[in-house]
């Protein structure tokens, strides 16, 4: 409570709508009007009205019930794959701070040759090989964003471990993962959730943009990217199937990147841009 | 100079070697091939699609010919344009792809570096917050639902531009749009942040004592030091541009690179694919050396090595 008073304005409205947008995720079953499969074919492609808020589909289905089922899979796949990658990359980073030298150095490179490439691309390349369902978009997601984890933790421990208390640890005998774990870690829990709350709109932004150009998601899931490229094909006549999913994607990442930059400022105030 | 070009031209040999290799693994190892078909194919037909195409080859050899073949710069025929090679598509397709870029680009600069320039000029006044509250959108807006959002406006509503195609300059104003935009909102931080760093100076309050105008100052002297940073983010940039050109050619089906690579990757046409992203690889290879190059320019303390 006291963090969020310290929030900017826009931070905490940020923190609200996403907070709501993730229990309508959670208790979508209870919460949509309809199921996201349940087809009305007398009523196919309406326009939003008292029945269906949002209007229907192709197949009758109610495209609002369908957002709130796909904040489920957008949501669910931006938040974890995050998660992963920046456990992944934390370690990783963290590891080769400490260490320096040589291991610096080669762990890097491996970094930089995956950093050079546009990410889309690579994920667009991994998911030819893994699988357009959620398990290949959610690997190929964490095998391109984990770099990027890693080298901002790495700068991070670069600068922490010459503090005077490191070098304190190391002289009462402390084993290095211990130092690492114990000394170090600890003192970037903030540029872990600024970095987490980062890292979540570029993983949804990526899961939706494959989705749209149709490299994304294969049915049976839908999650707002693959809404939008339904409606994408009808664009001209039945506008509303495009617009309300675009718009969700639009809101959500904003809302990150705005409670991203209101935990930026209040955990690390030096960094402010 | 002439030693840190070619050292730096060097150094990319085995960025793109690896992209190669990868790219050769990574499409060979994928279950289903470019000839599987909803109806078998005839065993002998497909033998001899296969020998046309050296795929009944061990893998090594194919890899050995595929990279024989790519430093004469021929990427094979494309599987699926039949009669057509992949070195042909590019050279058609490169060009559109690199016109939307550099007026994405141009965008990105046009409507970026002012409102950067503004919020600099007055921190922390409504006319800063404004600018940055629109930068923030800029990034947070992706650029298939700002082309959607353009498409229904322009062309739908209002009539003025057209929706689709690459046929003369009125073609391509909403797509440079739709795939610029965004990063205006990054170089408008960009120049915001490095402008105030550079403002703190000595040689800033000097100007200021000499009288000079407050956009004086911003313009002729602390703007051409606060250049370097926003030029380095031209890299990322243009990698940024790559990849945003697959989604914004499909919107607007601009018969682009990117248009071309994502129905590749449907079609399983394994040589199209690599040949794109080896060009692409190429791309961002020569766009970093060109930002080292910019960099050196504009501060000659700089030697980058």
């Amino acid at each position: 409570m006291k963090l969020y008073s310290r929030l900017s304005r826009p931070a905490q409205w940020s923190l609200v709508f996403l907070i709501v947008i993730a229990s309508a995720a959670l208790f979508a079953p209870w919460l949509a009007p309809y199921s996201y499969e349940t087809q009305d074919l007398q009523l196919t492609l309406s326009s939003p009205d008292t029945q269906h808020w949002l209007g229907t589909d192709r197949l009758g289905r109610d495209l609002l019930s369908r957002i709130i089922y796909g904040a489920r899979v957008s949501l669910f796949i931006g938040v974890f794959t995050s998660l992963i990658a920046i456990g992944i990359g934390t370690l990783y980073g963290a590891w080769s701070g400490y260490k320096g030298g040589k291991t610096d150095q080669w762990m890097m490179r491996i970094v930089d040759v995956v950093f050079s490439l546009p990410d889309l691309l690579l994920i667009i390349l991994l998911t030819v090989v893994l699988g357009r369902g959620i398990t290949g978009i959610f690997l190929a997601l964490t095998m391109v964003s984990w770099v990027t984890v890693a080298r901002i933790v790495r700068g991070e421990v670069l600068r922490i471990k010459e503090l005077p208390f490191v070098e304190s640890a190391r002289a009462l005998g402390m084993g290095q993962y211990r130092i690492i774990f114990r000394e170090i870690l600890p003192n970037t829990w903030g540029l872990l959730i600024v970095t987490l709350t980062f890292r979540t709109p570029v993983a949804i932004l990526a899961e939706s943009t494959l989705s749209f150009i149709g490299l994304g998601l294969a049915p049976p899931f839908s999650s707002w990217g693959t809404l939008a490229n339904d409606g994408w094909t009808a664009i001209k006549f039945y506008p509303h199937l495009i617009v309300f999913p675009s718009i969700m994607i639009f809101l959500t990442i904003l809302a990150f990147n705005f409670l991203g930059e209101g935990l930026r400022d209040v955990l690390d105030p030096k960094k402010r841009a | 100079m002439g030693r840190f070009l070619l050292k730096r031209l060097l150094y990319g040999v085995p960025v793109l070697l690896t992209v190669a290799t990868l790219t050769f693994a990574i499409m060979h190892v994928v279950p289903g091939g470019p000839f599987d078909r909803e109806k078998k194919l005839p065993p002998e037909i497909l033998q001899n699609i296969e020998a046309k195409y050296h795929l009944d080859k061990p893998l090594w050899q194919q890899y050995v010919l595929y990279l024989k073949q790519l430093v004469q710069g021929d990427f094979g025929p494309s599987y699926k344009y039949v009669g057509r090679d992949v070195a042909d598509i590019i050279r058609d397709t490169f060009p559109v792809s690199l016109t939307l870029g550099l007026s994405a680009v141009f965008v990105s600069l046009i409507l970026g570096l002012p409102a950067g320039i503004l919020s600099a000029y007055k921190p922390d006044t409504l006319l800063d917050r404004f600018c940055i509250f629109l930068s923030t959108l800029g990034i947070s807006l992706p650029n298939f639902v700002l082309g959607t959002l353009l498409i229904l406006w322009f062309s739908n509503t209002l009539h003025w531009l057209p929706p689709a195609l690459w046929e003369g300059p009125k073609y391509v104003v909403m797509p440079a749009i739709a795939l610029g935009a965004g990063y205006a909102g990054y170089i408008a931080r960009l120049t915001r942040s490095t402008l105030l760093e550079v403002m703190g100076s000595d040689y800033i309050r000097t100007a200021r004592a000499k009288g000079l105008s407050e956009a004086t100052v911003i313009l002729k002297h602390a703007l051409k030091n606060a250049l370097s940073p926003i030029v380095s983010v031209m890299g990322p940039l243009t990698a940024g541009l790559v990849t945003g050109s697959f989604v914004i050619e499909f919107i607007f089906s601009v018969p682009g690179m990117g248009n071309f690579f994502i129905t590749a990757v449907t079609n399983r046409d394994y040589p199209l694919i690599m040949g794109v992203t080896l060009v692409y690889a190429l791309l961002i290879v020569l766009a970093h050396i060109v930002v080292d190059l910019i960099y050196r320019l504009l501060d000659p303390r700089v030697t980058v090595e």
